[in-house]
């Protein structure tokens, strides 16, 4: 990491002046409820070839800045106050020509979702030729050629034949490559990356990171990174901006943030970030300080190799596969059959938590489905206390649904939107006939109480909780009848890092008192390091490797787990425990 | 607060702003307990157009409602039908303000009375068509697979006949009368509904919360019933408020092609105008004055219905 080095060795005084000066900006949005500040305050340098990456949790104000950057705010947003130089010149109160004589020339974008950035309509080669010809870079056959030129530099193979695709025919990963190829396109002095992998699988992300690293570095671009990442930020810029509600709280070189963070929030922020926790544990196995990791009650109890013991397993999946008809193709034809899940076998030892890590498409949700008894597996069985459930049975049925209960990903849509918090826990309560109305309240607030809520939340709808309260009211949902499993399907990946550490406090913390077995199922390895006792790693439908999680994250013995343990950011980051 | 339990069913707008709690809560919210409803209303009040809408429809209800105490005369009065002449009618005087008609009816009376017919199949025919079409399209969202096929293609078969087509015939075959129009509007808009519903309620059944109520238990109708039937209801009710505005321009079209049945001197809208039709040389007005009750009238329910759609997008719902 060069960038990292030069900031570090090179006094920082005695630098060029700033490529991008940005002096207490502050930006206010006009809004129903009257005019909202949403950043205020906000100063920093960005020299030329330099990559500074901004921080925050969403709502922070960081994508904001960058908005303001590039004089893309939305219509009732304005910049109310501070400046915000380039070279030199100011961007703000630019007239919309004068401004997008920058843009591409000066100023480029890597926007934030790869799927919705590109035009479907257009072929990716149209979409870069037009940025070519519109910035004046190069015009017909030349901006072709440089058009199959960049989309080389950018990492996509055959792009010659490649150029004539549309976006849809793209991954995911080579979307946001292409984006990388249209936001250089023109030779910006300035690149803002607004969260350009966030919606990637992790071996992907370090993929296109790589790429755009090297380019920018090759053609001494400063860039902008714009992050909720704290280990990936540290990764890859050399000064780190640390955002908390519209305020920049903290900033300076990446390492010396990480090491001897002044300010309470970037503590926190530290504290709950998984990648560095889970680098954390690492160090602390390396030098033996196990004790100083913090957190360390989300710990997998590593001493307990009494999983071997003779108790049977509370769950025990076996040879679960799972086939998904291909669509119908013509009046008679058919695509060929997708298998989702292949031969997949595990055991849930009770009091335990087995994890699932696997990239997106790996089929770890099916799994997650067939042992919900919502959907029904191809073949393949799902054991709770040796006992097969027939679905068939309504009794049993209703006596497994008691017994295993799922959290889902996405806190916005797992709650209905139409009841409240207290209609929402009673209902399973009401449902299975569960005392009166009386006691079915008073269980009611007591579970309230468990997920740390306060009473008064019972009233309100889910559009009136943030992300995550609605985990909260979902977690006492399901924990509503006393189950003995909890599957939680993503269950915190939707939530920013601080409120995803404190769930998995609050799911560690329940699984102590109610001896809860949890399935989790998660794409970030991170995190899962953190909670997991038991560790099953996911490709194409099959479980590559399993075992315990220490085991399993240390010697890893499949190329595809060494891959996506690689790809975790902040892997390379000398960190103080 | 669990020393004294709250009711079963908390009341649910009468809730003081509590503290906003939890640790990871943001700035706290100042409209608490509010139901998505609710929400919407507030939205509306603020938006001009809806302001607009709500006015014209309330008026147009006052209207029909009052109709006996407002008209100056009774419904089928024929109180100047001395004065006309086969070459003149009457304008504007300070005894008729907008003039006679043809059969020497006063024409504000024929309005006004006109209104609360245009009321009375506008909202009947609709709430013929919305029980209709949530009936049929509870059918098909709720059971799926084979019963979703046999009723979709049902609904599409009826959705390619022309509705005006459909409801002459309807009003053909089940006689000249008022109750024929409003049978023959309801069963049109059938189709519309049922397919609205079954979509919204496609998409809300891919949803986790659905997913979380089967996994707790929940048999399929409870499911449907009290998770992916209310939240599928919005567009149905939108579009509700839109249908009345047709209706009562379909009303007034199946009148005015004397499908109404009844006396000629009847108050009726669509009615009025067909009798004007002779009249347009002399008496422009006889057209125009229930055409412009008719047109903001639906103009009317139309602002509405689409301020209500607005107010309860779900993107404006997420942004708040």
């Amino acid at each position: 990491m060069s960038a990292q080095d030069d900031a570090v060795t090179t006094p920082r005084d005695d630098e060029a002046p700033a490529l991008l000066q940005v002096r207490d900006l502050e930006v206010t949005f006009t809004t129903d409820a009257g005019p909202v500040v949403a950043v205020s305050g906000v100063s920093f340098d960005v020299r030329a070839g330099q990559t500074v990456a901004i921080v925050g949790e969403s709502g922070s104000g960081k994508s904001t800045v960058a908005a303001a950057v590039l004089g893309l705010l939305p219509r009732n947003g304005r910049v109310t106050a501070g400046s915000v130089t380039l070279d030199g010149q100011s961007l703000l109160g630019l007239s919309q020509r004068r401004l997008q004589r920058l843009r591409g020339r000066v100023l480029g974008l890597v926007p934030q979702d790869p799927m919705t950035n590109l035009n479907p309509t257009a072929t990716i080669g149209r979409q870069l030729v037009e940025t070519l010809e519109d910035t004046g870079t190069a015009s017909g056959k030349e901006a072709r050629d440089r058009a199959v030129e960049l989309l080389t530099e950018a990492g996509i193979g055959q792009a010659e034949e490649r150029i004539a695709a549309y976006p849809h025919q793209f991954s995911g990963g080579m979307r946001q490559r292409a984006l990388i190829a249209i936001g250089l396109s023109a030779s910006p002095e300035l690149l803002v990356a607004d969260e350009p992998t966030s919606a990637l699988d992790v071996t992907v992300q370090q993929v296109v990171l790589d790429r755009m690293e090297q380019l920018t570095a090759a053609r001494g671009t400063a860039v902008m990174l714009i992050t909720h990442d704290l280990g990936l930020a540290a990764d890859r810029a050399s000064d780190v901006l640390v955002m908390y509600r519209g305020e920049l709280v903290e900033s300076g070189p990446a390492l010396t943030l990480l090491r001897e963070p002044t300010h309470e929030y970037t503590k926190r922020l530290l504290a709950a970030a998984p990648s560095l926790a889970s680098r954390r544990i690492e160090i602390a196995k390396q030098t033996g300080a196990e004790d100083a990791v913090e957190g360390d009650d989300l710990l997998a109890r590593t001493d307990g190799h009494e999983t071997g013991t003779d108790e049977p397993p509370l769950i025990r999946v076996e040879n679960l596969r799972k086939v998904f008809p291909g669509a119908r193709r013509g009046l008679f034809g058919r695509e060929p059959d997708v298998v989702a899940v292949d031969d997949v076998s595990f055991d849930m030892p009770r009091g335990r938590t087995v994890a699932i890590v696997g990239e997106s498409g790996s089929g770890k949700s099916t799994v997650a489905r067939m042992l919900l008894h919502l959907l029904e597996p191809t073949s393949g069985r799902v054991l709770l206390e040796g006992q097969e459930v027939d679905a068939r049975r309504q009794a049993d049925e209703i006596a497994f649904r008691r017994r295993v209960q799922p959290v889902f990903q996405d806190p916005y849509s797992s709650l209905d939107p139409l009841f409240t918090v207290f209609r929402t826990i009673e209902e399973p309560l009401r449902a299975h006939g569960y005392g009166d109305a009386r006691t079915r309240s008073q269980r009611v607030y007591e579970l309230l109480d468990q997920v740390a809520l306060p009473a008064a939340m019972a009233r309100r709808y889910p559009a009136e909780l943030s992300g995550g309260q609605r985990q909260r009211v979902a977690i006492a949902r399901a924990l509503a009848l006393q189950p003995d499993v909890v599957v939680c399907d993503e269950a915190v990946s939707a939530l920013d890092v601080i409120v995803q550490s404190q769930i998995l406090h609050l799911l560690a913390d329940l699984q102590e008192r109610l001896g809860l077995t949890y399935l989790f199922i998660s794409h970030d390895l991170a995190v899962v390091r953190q909670i997991a006792d038991h560790t099953c790693v996911m490709e194409k439908g099959r479980i590559v490797e399993q075992g315990p999680t220490d085991v399993v994250f240390d010697s890893p013995e499949e190329p595809y787990t060494q891959r996506l343990l690689a790809a975790i950011p902040g892997r390379s980051l000398e960190l103080s425990l | 607060m669990t020393a004294t339990p709250p009711p079963a069913e908390p009341v649910v707008d009468a809730a003081p702003p509590p503290e906003p709690g939890g640790s990871d809560t943001r700035p706290g919210s100042k409209r608490d307990g509010q139901s998505l409803w609710r929400q919407a209303f507030r939205r509306m009040r603020t938006s001009p157009i809806a302001i607009l809408g709500a006015v014209i429809v309330l008026a147009f209800v006052l209207v029909a409602l009052l109709a006996p105490w407002l008209a100056p005369y009774p419904a089928q009065a024929t109180p100047g039908r001395d004065l006309i002449r086969p070459t003149m009618i009457p304008g504007p005087s300070a005894e008729f303000p907008l003039g006679l008609d043809r059969f020497g009816s006063d024409v504000l009376s024929q309005l006004i009375w006109g209104a609360r017919a245009s009321l009375v199949i506008g909202v009947v025919s609709t709430l013929l068509g919305l029980a209709g079409g949530v009936a049929v399209g509870l059918l098909a969202g709720a059971f799926g697979g084979w019963v979703d096929t046999a009723v979709m293609r049902f609904v599409d078969l009826m959705l390619a006949i022309p509705s005006l087509l459909l409801a002459v015939s309807i009003a053909a075959i089940a006689g000249q009368n008022n109750t024929s129009i409003i049978i023959a509007i309801g069963v049109v808009q059938i189709p519309i509904f049922a397919r609205l519903l079954r979509g919204s309620m496609l998409a809300q059944r891919k949803e986790d919360y659905v997913l979380a109520a089967r996994s707790l238990g929940l048999t399929r109708g409870t499911v449907t019933m009290s998770h992916v039937l209310p939240n599928s209801l919005g567009p149905v009710i939108v579009q509700a408020t839109l249908v009345l505005a047709t209706a009562v321009i379909e009303a007034a079209a199946l009148s005015f092609l004397g499908l109404g049945g009844g006396r000629p001197t009847e108050a009726e809208w669509g009615r009025m105008l067909t009798g004007a039709q002779a009249e347009l040389s002399i008496a422009p007005r006889l057209a125009l004055l229930p055409g412009l009750c008719i047109s903001i009238t639906a103009l009317g329910f139309t602002l509405l219905g689409e301020s209500l759609r607005e107010a309860l997008d779900p993107r404006m719902r997420r942004r708040r």
